[in-house]
């Protein structure tokens, strides 16, 4: 008989109000996270895993009702890369996010309505901040920090603002900072969703939602998330049915699209979209600090980082620029480009190479 | 595994190594050298490899590994930020192999370089009697599809440093099971070794 594992959210109020990089403070922060894994009595075994740009808490095993798999169930479980049987995993939704952690569509107690707008614009910087005082919460004395991505960015941060607390740090398919291509992209997503007839400021949580504009900031994305040879694989240039001759859905890829942004306004907040795409362009640990070498020099930790060869949004010579500084910094890094076929999605997807990489590099 | 048995290679440049030390391994294939310096003489190493599979195993010895082409050079080392570069039996197979020479001893303080020698006495007469390229079991390749694009005998080894005030500590030859570190005459050791070990340096 399988035992199933399933996964459970819970929630950490945070004591005391946050002081967030832009000068405002927010109180009653409140965040979603997920754990799987047992933390052992010396409390050294865990690993704070990082989400993407629209990921939740729910990073691995099964969710009871809606009997889907977390983002990096193939990554996470017993005898996976990151092992269950040896590992204490903590998975925690952003700050701005809209899977229970505090975000824009959170009821501000202020007015004891939806922040919206009012929400104030947070930066990785931040994000990390909230996720300490969760990795805080349960004592644990040093930690293991992973991520693809946005969720990269992230475990970069840990490392540069904690530098004697992180022991190892996981980086795959992400940059230091996004390039000025990267930023034009999430520019065109933001526009998509400022400009729709219902976003009414913001403020739209008891009408209809900007649902057009967070469709088309969707479809943007997931163009940058493949790359040629992997939309020539998907779809080629196969019509739907046949050519309509108006201005309907006839290509597979405009289908894929579509289907990709209509499922994604049942699932995200377009506030939401709005302020994590913000902390994603913000992000410039190398202009924050100087140089990157500066940001890393403190740093106690061990690196691996992994990058895709048709990645064209977070590219192997921004990885590179990483591993380079780590070099000239003397710190114990390894690096690896995998060859894919799926652009920047290898991260979710390429999980046979990771997990043999993964697995040694945290110790068989 | 023991010391004993490794191949002469590995034993020959192993002996070479002090404990403790920084070492980078150049073009380390699947790391077992690397491996083998951090079991016996817990050096703080670092390899570089350029074939993605050959990086995964040796990432799953352990070993600290970084992606790389070593004709691109090695720019983002300091310089004179390790004791020992190793260049193990990949000279022959660079693109630039001057440029690769000048990069290990820019980056280290002294470098180690092998390769097969092409001077050997069989491989001569290889050539000279069937008049086709010469092949054995260090040279197991075809014409056209051998990585080593770059072959060399140990007198142009000699000629190489020599010109470019290169300097020779130690010259180790190898031949089958043996190891000799003093021919008096070089054409001789030219003529007889099958593969060389060169402890290299140089002063600015």
């Amino acid at each position: 008989m399988k035992i199933e594992n399933y996964a459970e959210t819970k929630f950490y109020k945070l004591n005391e109000p946050v002081a967030l990089k832009c000068g405002k403070i927010l109180e009653n922060v409140k965040v979603a996270y997920q754990t799987y894994g047992k933390l052992n009595d010396n409390k050294d075994n865990a690993i704070l895993v990082l989400h993407a740009l629209t990921g939740s808490a729910h990073a691995a095993f099964i969710n009871k009702k809606t009997n889907k798999t977390g983002w990096w169930d193939n990554m996470i479980g017993p005898n996976k890369a990151f092992d269950t049987n040896k590992f204490f995993i903590i998975s925690s939704n952003i700050l701005g996010g809209c899977y229970g952690t505090t975000g824009p569509s959170s009821i501000n107690p202020k007015t004891n309505k939806p922040y919206a707008l009012d929400f104030p614009v947070v930066t990785i910087e931040d994000i990390v901040n909230v996720q300490k005082k969760l990795i805080d919460y349960f004592g644990i004395k040093k930690i293991i920090v992973a991520g693809g991505s946005m969720g990269g960015m992230q475990a970069l941060e840990w490392s540069i603002a904690y530098p004697n607390y992180v022991k190892s740090t996981i980086l795959i398919a992400t940059s230091a900072r996004l390039n000025a291509q990267a930023i034009a992209f999430n520019a065109v997503a933001r526009n998509a969703i400022l400009k729709d007839a219902n976003f009414n400021n913001g403020d739209y949580y008891n009408s209809k939602h900007p649902e057009n504009g967070l469709a088309i900031a969707r479809m943007i994305g997931h163009i940058t998330y493949l790359c040629e040879e992997a939309m020539y694989k998907k779809f080629g240039r196969e019509f739907k049915e046949k050519p309509s001759f108006d201005f309907g859905i006839d290509f597979q890829v405009e289908s894929y699209l579509d289907h990709q942004g209509k499922i994604f306004v049942d699932r995200f907040d377009a506030n939401s979209y709005l302020y994590i795409t913000k902390a994603l362009d913000y992000y410039d640990p190398i202009k924050n600090h100087g140089s990157l070498e500066n940001a890393l020099k403190n740093s106690n930790s061990k690196f691996l980082v992994i990058s895709f060869s048709t990645d064209w949004l977070f590219t192997t010579a921004q990885s590179k620029q990483i591993v380079n500084t780590l070099i000239k910094l003397n710190k114990d890094v390894s690096f690896v480009e995998l060859e894919s076929k799926c652009g920047h999605d290898a991260f979710l997807l390429e999980f046979e190479k990771q997990t043999k990489i993964i697995k040694s590099f945290l110790g068989e | 595994m023991t010391l004993k048995e490794f191949n002469l290679n590995y034993k020959t440049v192993c002996n070479l190594i002090p404990e403790n030390v920084r070492i980078l391994d150049l073009g380390c294939g699947d790391g077992k050298l690397l491996k083998i310096l951090k079991n016996e003489k817990n050096v703080k190493g670092l390899g570089i490899e350029i074939n993605q599979d050959c990086v995964i195993e040796a990432l799953q010895k352990g070993l600290s590994i970084v992606q790389g082409d070593l004709d691109k050079g090695l720019d983002e080392f300091q310089d004179k930020s390790f004791d020992f570069a190793i260049l193990n039996k990949t000279l022959q197979s660079t693109k630039n192999p001057e440029f690769v020479i000048y990069e290990m001893l820019r980056v280290a303080k002294k470098c180690i370089v092998s390769f097969p020698n092409f001077g050997y006495w069989r491989v001569r007469f290889y050539l000279f009697l069937k008049g086709k390229m010469p092949k054995s079991k260090m040279l197991p390749y075809e014409w056209y599809n051998t990585p080593n694009v770059h072959l060399l005998t140990i007198s142009d080894f000699f000629e190489f440093c020599k010109k470019r005030n290169i300097q020779i500590e130690k010259s180790i030859y190898l031949t089958k099971r043996k190891v000799s570190s003093g021919f008096k005459i070089k054409n001789i050791a030219n003529l007889l070794t099958e593969e060389v070990i060169f402890v290299i340096s140089k002063n600015k």
